[in-house]
């Protein structure tokens, strides 16, 4: 017969690897969203869980069911958004009158700082919140920023990890702006 | 007269600041990044030299520091700003109590294995040098001839 105390030690050392080997596997960002998209799917967006950046009031993705919604994941510290800033208000001006908005999710930053960055590069789109980056990993956000296109039905059908151009707008946006679509 | 007055002033104000420097906590940036985390990082503030979240971490954690804000102030704006991630060690409430318990219960429970194993060993190893215990019986010759040797020797 095993001795009880080598068995509960073996016990022990099993749970534990594979606790080590669950949290290495689980760390890593899904790519369910891009797999869906590279088969043609049009997969539902998921339920975000957010506030106003300015005010601190609970918001949602479903708050904007009936638009086009570009969801730009951003921070006042990430370079690249910097940079990405003035094309998507300039979009988010032309997709206004059409039944589309540009909404900026703000995350992982300084309230202040997030502020600051909207004065100063003039934004006037929507800016919601997620303070401590949970809510977007249903987006399997990882690196800033990222947009995910929302359609009128509040499937998303398209998603750029990294900045967006012009091209990617107009390929992307454009067809869903369209009154048939 | 005004010259009175003017160093009467400058006394006043030089009053004011020194006690308004005594009553400032002695918070440092390196006291508290070593208590925070970066969180797009997932390392400890004090080890993310070069990320530009950190950088604005630490310009903030500085201007908290200039506004006179203790350690414990600091690190509380950080969890309104970024939540309870940012703490290098989280609050000891709710089921973030297990990060503290956990491991002192796998010490206690390893101390007591150890402990166990010990006194069983221990208990063993009297109970066979009083011969109370011998772990296996002689055959019939053997511990006649045993016998005989032992008397022999009058020990």
């Amino acid at each position: 017969m095993v001795s009880p105390l080598p068995l509960a030690v073996g016990v022990a050392v099993i749970a534990l690897v594979a606790l080590l080997i669950y949290g290495v596997n689980s760390s890593g960002p899904s790519r369910t969203l891009d797999s869906q998209l590279a088969r043609g799917e049009k997969p539902a967006a998921p339920k975000l869980q957010l506030t106003s950046l300015r005010d601190g009031q609970p918001k949602s993705l479903t708050d904007y069911r009936g638009k086009v919604v570009l969801l730009n994941v951003w921070a006042s510290w990430c370079g690249p958004c910097r940079t990405e800033s003035p094309l998507l208000e300039r979009w988010h001006r032309k997709m206004q009158p059409l039944g589309g908005t540009v909404l900026g999710i703000d995350t992982l930053d300084i309230k202040g700082d997030a502020l600051g960055f909207i004065a100063k590069h003039k934004l006037t789109y929507p800016q919601l919140n997620d303070r401590e980056g949970t809510s977007i990993k249903k987006l399997g956000t990882a690196q800033y920023p990222e947009s995910f296109l929302v359609d009128k039905q509040g499937r998303i059908t398209a998603l750029q990890r990294g900045p967006v151009d012009e091209t990617w707008m107009r390929q992307h946006v454009l067809p869903l702006l369209e009154p048939s679509s | 007269m005004t010259r009175a007055l003017v160093a009467l002033l400058l006394l006043v104000l030089l009053g004011t600041a020194t006690s308004a420097a005594a009553a400032c906590p002695k918070t440092s940036l390196a006291d508290v990044e070593d208590e925070v985390m970066c969180p797009v990082c997932g390392v400890p503030l004090g080890l993310a030299t070069e990320a530009p979240q950190a950088q604005r971490e630490r310009a903030f954690i500085q201007r908290e520091i200039e506004r006179c804000k203790s350690k414990t102030q600091i690190k509380a704006e950080l969890v309104a700003q970024f939540g309870d991630r940012v703490l290098a060690l989280p609050p000891d409430k709710g089921f973030n109590l297990a990060v503290y318990l956990v491991p002192a219960a796998i010490v206690l429970a390893g101390l007591a294995a150890v402990t166990t194993v010990a006194l069983r060993r221990r208990r063993e190893s009297r109970a066979t040098s009083n011969g109370a215990a011998p772990t296996t019986a002689l055959a019939g010759d053997d511990a006649a001839r045993l016998e005989a040797d032992l008397e022999r020797y009058d020990l």
